[in-house]
């Protein structure tokens, strides 16, 4: 499964296409949150291997290490305590980039090849084409990429891509001590996850079923649920897809953008042809701080 | 550990690790495995995945084991000794016990003396004022040969299982409810489960951690739960058992070395001021027979003493010197830590009606007690007493920096302090080669990762410097006892940093002179200085040497056997015997005789620990003789009449476990209100101990650990800190709504040693559980925090509220239901 980092789709461009001659293989993460027991070594190992700072937390009154993901810890265990008609569940999700195969923040993203999607499915960034304007959140439907404080830079989990590019499984699987973590085809995650839901249905839980949503064209990290009528009991959407708003820029708006800007600068030079130079203009002052993640 | 040997003959967890696999019940109480043990939880995840194995939870807090368990049921914290005596009467009952295995394996057969007696929550024998019993009234029927009188049908009232039966009677699920809160009909969810396990088909373990020892009645919960598994027939099967999980990684070990204040290695006995010459020693310490078809292991007792004595002291123990015998300490009372901080409290030592000095220095080496103790004030209070003090340690510790505990310790003002402290900087367990002792005894050797720290130095060195520099001291200038020290034998290539490897091979035992072939007498089995096989080849004429009989066979002469990793697994049921080696000679599952019935087949062929092939035992390292035909030898072979034991008159605190409310009791005890609390609990009374009455302390809480953090080592560490950042109090949602408490906000905490004002995290998890008709509400914290270390990540030590009493057996101070009350700060 050595993957390859043959780029398919690329952000803002139309870079990208595989050599259409090697059998390559989709990979898939599969989370089964039906026997994770919440320990955070995915956290801790996650944090490790891909060198992020330690982000100062607090204690508010919760087992979750923080409340949402953030640009130097990609990987965070949702807990939730969750009363329900046959008694009580304590559910502890991992929450990270799910590497949609239709991944809305590439969609979004504006900055030629900032946001790319390999042949293997792993969606990633390449912080040297980061512009950080944040396009990409407003079209991700899992609020998962952040930007960080001091380099202004939109970052999130690689799925490991250097590791998996050499056939290794991602650090936090290879830390798991559950069991509940597995890397490999896609094709094989989702046999495994299709003999996991129907034990769990046989053994009292009746909606158990398998997050992979469609509406994003089903997504490279998979996710058992043993309440598959609740994901957001999990803090998962429903029926996740990539807002109309961002289809209406990326599909419908933006080619109108791009005449607007030739105009523009054919303007602008028509003006300058007319008026000629004003002399020199004082950059706006940075801001020393960052804008909050 | 106290527990498992009077009732199986050995302290250590019977099966191990990767063996839980084969469970098709794992029934989890006493401990959060998924939590503090998340790496070998996942051979009971592997259970329920490979056989469907049931995984049933009892826990006072939903905990995160409780999170993926088929079956959970909440209980009021102390009260696990009546919930699991009820499910022992269901299994009566409802005719779940394994009848042939009882009857076989278990001294259920056994006749009981006319004069033991149960009666209004007392068994016979006991002194009100001394606060003890006299056990000898318990005994055993003996005939006049001394061999045990029995009753093979079961049938006699005296019979140890009629006892048991009329003993665990009054258990009923109602009184389960009325006692542990736990409502009917989900104790019955767990018995059922629990007890579908006792038959020949099915075989079910039992995992427990400290959430049993830390309770004044902690060696009894414990015997609880392995009258439950032998009643079952659950004992010496892979898949059964009683398993103790251990909270670091080589505590099994510093135990099996002699790490406690009453054992020497191999789980020996501690020499008494009774027993002044090795005769005595023997006498007193080395069983005799009780049935014919007893193995009776322990009778070579004075070859594993003998052996001992050779290891330490070498060419200086001759037979004519008792080997040396005369140079080791005999106690005359008790030296567990806790008497000995309360000594240096008070600033005397009375033992047996003699006054002596307290200690005047202590070396606290890979100990915190300040952190691990009860009642955090006291042990300030004592340290403070001390003239020197050395902490041998990787960082600086709440125990080295006593001094400068905040105000709320109440600790004198540091100038006041005579206490002169040396801080040793030693090497972590990342940082030097030797061995870990699992859960299972499996002993792992491990190499060092990297080099340690600065000048830090591994342990062996620190100690050997040590030693040498005294025995230098003691050839100059002389002092008390030189023999002690000077006949230390120390004879390692390097004996300023001695081997680890070399002090393995003298744990594991050698011989001194040539020793016959005890088949054939004129040949010889083994040359001066060959290591030696195992410790069948011991010899009681200072003919072997042995430091750890037990670990007999770690380091043969075909190497060390710790270092081994080969994954091979004959068997198919996860032994894997050339991995690593495991106590005693490389056994997987101790009694696993049991795990065969009366002619040597296996109760279930799809899961043999040990079967009979008309010619010897095959299968796992065989725990009996190797070539005994069935029926020779009973399966428990340590014990003197090779039988599992329902009924065990050796423990301080009766035969029979019986519940009793927690030394600061929530309620009255609804069995007999006459006796609340355990009778002969360990109770400290200096001026820094107190207890809490309800009336004034109303909640039950206790304390436990956190995944994300190892005991007070790691608050040092950022990543970890990270993903668990400070200190909390845990309470129930009713209780947060009842005092206008909201999720994240300050509370106070006070037990009768003092409060904590530290944050609430409310949360649904904790239940309040009707007990005696009242309503009692649970708390807990976590330990993990401490005054010292990082400034960002400091917190209150959980200890600052826990009390001075303990197990009668053990002292294992009870840190798991003690009383507070809550306010809003």
């Amino acid at each position: 499964m050595t993957a390859n980092l043959e780029i398919v789709r690329s952000s803002a461009s139309t870079w990208g296409g595989a050599s259409g001659l090697r059998s390559l293989p989709v990979v898939s993460k599969y989370i089964d949150t039906s026997i994770c027991i919440g320990c955070k070594s995915c956290e801790v190992s996650c944090a490790e291997w891909n060198d992020l700072p330690p982000v100062k937390t607090v204690q508010t009154g919760t087992y979750q290490t923080m409340p949402e993901t953030h640009a130097a810890f990609w990987n965070l265990i949702k807990f939730r305590e969750q009363e329900h008609e046959g008694g009580f569940a304590w559910l502890f999700r991992k929450d990270q980039c799910m590497h949609c195969s239709d991944p809305g923040c590439l969609t979004a993203c504006p900055a030629p090849g900032a946001i790319v999607q390999y042949a293997n499915g792993i969606v990633d960034v390449n912080a040297d084409q980061c512009i950080g304007c944040g396009y990409c959140a407003t079209g991700c439907p899992f609020d998962i990429p952040k930007f960080h404080e001091k380099t202004a830079k939109m970052q999130k989990c690689t799925l490991c891509v250097d590791r998996s590019r050499l056939g290794l499984e991602p650090a936090c699987v290879k830390s798991c001590p559950s069991g509940c973590l597995h890397y490999g085809t896609k094709e094989d995650m989702l046999l495994l996850a299709a003999q996991r839901v129907a034990h769990l249905k046989k053994t009292g839980f009746a909606e158990a079923a398998l997050y992979d949503p469609p509406g994003v064209g089903g997504t490279t990290v998979v996710t058992v649920l043993a309440f598959g009528n609740h994901p957001e009991w999990y803090g998962l959407p429903k029926d996740p897809s990539i807002p109309w708003t961002v289809k209406l820029w990326k599909n419908v708006l933006r080619p109108f953008g791009f005449i607007a800007i030739v105009g523009a600068i054919i303007g602008a030079f028509g003006h300058h042809l007319y008026h000629g130079n004003k002399g020199h203009i004082d950059p706006a002052p940075l801001d020393d701080e960052p804008p909050q993640a | 550990m106290a527990s498992l040997a009077a009732t199986f003959g050995r302290g250590a967890m019977t099966n191990g690790w990767v063996d839980i696999k084969n469970a098709d019940v794992v029934f989890v109480m006493g401990g959060n495995p998924a939590e503090n043990h998340p790496c070998g939880f996942k051979w009971a995840i592997e259970a329920r995945k490979a056989r469907g194995a049931k995984i049933v939870v009892v826990d006072p807090r939903f905990t995160r084991t409780a999170a993926v368990a088929d079956v959970y049921a909440p209980l009021r914290a102390g009260t696990d000794i009546a919930f699991l005596l009820g499910i022992c009467r269901y299994a009566i009952e409802n005719k779940k016990v394994h009848e042939e295995y009882v009857k076989l394996h278990t001294n259920a057969s056994v006749l009981v003396s006319d004069k033991f007696a149960f009666d209004e929550g007392l068994f016979s024998g006991y002194d009100g004022e001394k606060r003890a019993y006299d056990k000898g009234s318990w005994a055993f029927r003996v005939d006049d040969k001394g061999m045990l009188e029995t009753d093979p049908t079961l049938q006699n009232p005296r019979s140890v299982f009629q006892l048991l039966k009329k003993h665990v009677d009054r258990y009923t699920p109602e009184m389960v409810e009325k006692v542990c809160g736990t409502p009917k009909d989900q104790f019955l969810k767990v018995a059922e489960a629990v007890s579908s396990t006792g038959n020949a088909q099915k075989v079910g373990t039992i995992l427990y951690a400290l959430g049993w020892t830390q309770h004044s009645t902690g060696v009894q919960i414990i015997r609880a739960s392995g009258i439950l598994q032998l009643l079952l027939g659950n004992v010496g099967r892979p898949g059964g058992g009683v398993n103790a999980l251990r909270g670091h990684s080589n505590i099994q070990g510093a135990t099996d070395m002699g790490g406690n204040f009453d054992v020497y290695p191999g789980y020996l006995k501690a020499p008494q001021a009774t027993m002044p010459a090795l005769k005595d020693y023997l006498e007193a310490n080395t069983p005799k027979a009780l049935t014919t078809a007893s193995m009776n292991y322990s009778q070579n007792t004075p070859k594993f003493m003998t052996s001992l004595l050779k290891a330490l002291y070498g060419k200086a123990a001759t037979k004519e010197n008792d080997f040396g015998y005369g140079w080791l300490p005999k106690a005359d009372g008790n030296y567990s830590w806790l008497f000995m901080f309360d000594d240096m409290l008070k600033g005397k030592s009375k033992r047996a009606d003699v006054e002596e000095a307290a200690p005047e220095g202590l070396f606290a080496w890979g100990m915190n007690p300040v952190a691990t103790g009860p009642n955090s004030k006291k042990m300030v209070a004592a340290l403070a007493k001390l003239k020197w003090l050395v902490v041998v340690e990787n960082s600086e510790t709440e125990t080295a920096g006593f001094w400068k505990a905040p105000a709320e310790y109440e600790g004198p003002e540091a100038s006041k302090i005579p206490t002169e402290v040396y801080l040793l900087p030693a090497a972590s367990f990342a940082e030097k080669d030797g061995t870990f002792t699992n859960s299972g005894r499996w002993v792992q050797w491990k190499w060092k990762a990297v080099d340690p720290p600065g000048k830090a130095k591994a342990d062996q060195e620190i100690l050997s410097r040590i030693l040498l520099a005294v025995k230098d001291l003691y050839k100059k200038e002389g002092g008390a006892f030189p023999e002690q020290v000077l006949n230390v034998a120390w004879s390692y290539t390097n004996p300023v940093s001695p081997d680890l490897g070399e002090v393995l091979k003298e744990i594991s035992g050698k011989a001194l002179a040539e020793l016959p072939d005890p088949k054939d007498k004129t040949k010889i089995l083994k040359n001066p200085g060959q290591q030696l096989d195992g410790f069948g080849q011991l010899q009681d004429d200072g003919t072997t040497s042995c430091g750890n009989w037990i670990y007999g066979g770690a380091f043969t002469e075909a190497g060390n056997l710790t270092q081994r990793r080969l994954a091979t697994d004959p068997m198919g049921l996860g032994a894997f015997h050339q991995w690593g080696f495991s106590w005693p000679a490389n056994r997987r599952v101790l009694y696993n005789r049991a795990s065969a019935d009366a002619d040597g087949k296996p109760w279930d062929p799809t899961r043999s620990g040990i079967s009979w092939n008309g010619e010897k035992w095959v299968g796992d390292v065989p725990d009996i003789k190797p070539d005994s035909p069935p029926g020779t030898f009973g399966a428990f072979i340590m014990n003197p009449e090779g039988l599992g034991r329902l009924y065990a008159p050796s423990l301080a605190d009766g035969p029979f476990p019986e519940h009793y409310e927690a030394t600061e009791a929530a309620t009255d005890n609804v069995l007999h209100p006459k006796v609340t609390s355990s009778p002969v609990v360990r109770v400290w009374k200096s001026d820094k101990d107190a207890l809490g009455k309800k009336e004034d302390f109303p909640i039950v809480c206790s304390t436990y650990r956190l995944t994300e953090h190892f005991h007070f080592w790691t608050q040092h560490n950022p990543r970890l800190n990270q993903v668990q950042p400070g200190f909390f109090f845990e309470i129930p949602e009713g209780l947060a709504k009842e005092k206008g408490i909201a999720n994240g906000q300050q509370i106070k905490v006070s037990s009768a040693r003092g409060s904590i004002t530290a944050l609430a995290m409310v949360t649904k998890r904790f239940r309040p559980l009707k007990a005696n008709g009242k309503e009692i509400w649970q708390i807990g914290l976590p330990i993990h925090w401490g005054y010292a270390g990082n400034p960002d990540h400091t917190g209150p030590l959980a200890n600052f509220l826990t009390p001075t009493t303990g197990d009668p057996n053990t002292l294992t101070p009870e840190f798991k239901t003690f009383l507070v009350k809550v306010e809003k700060a």
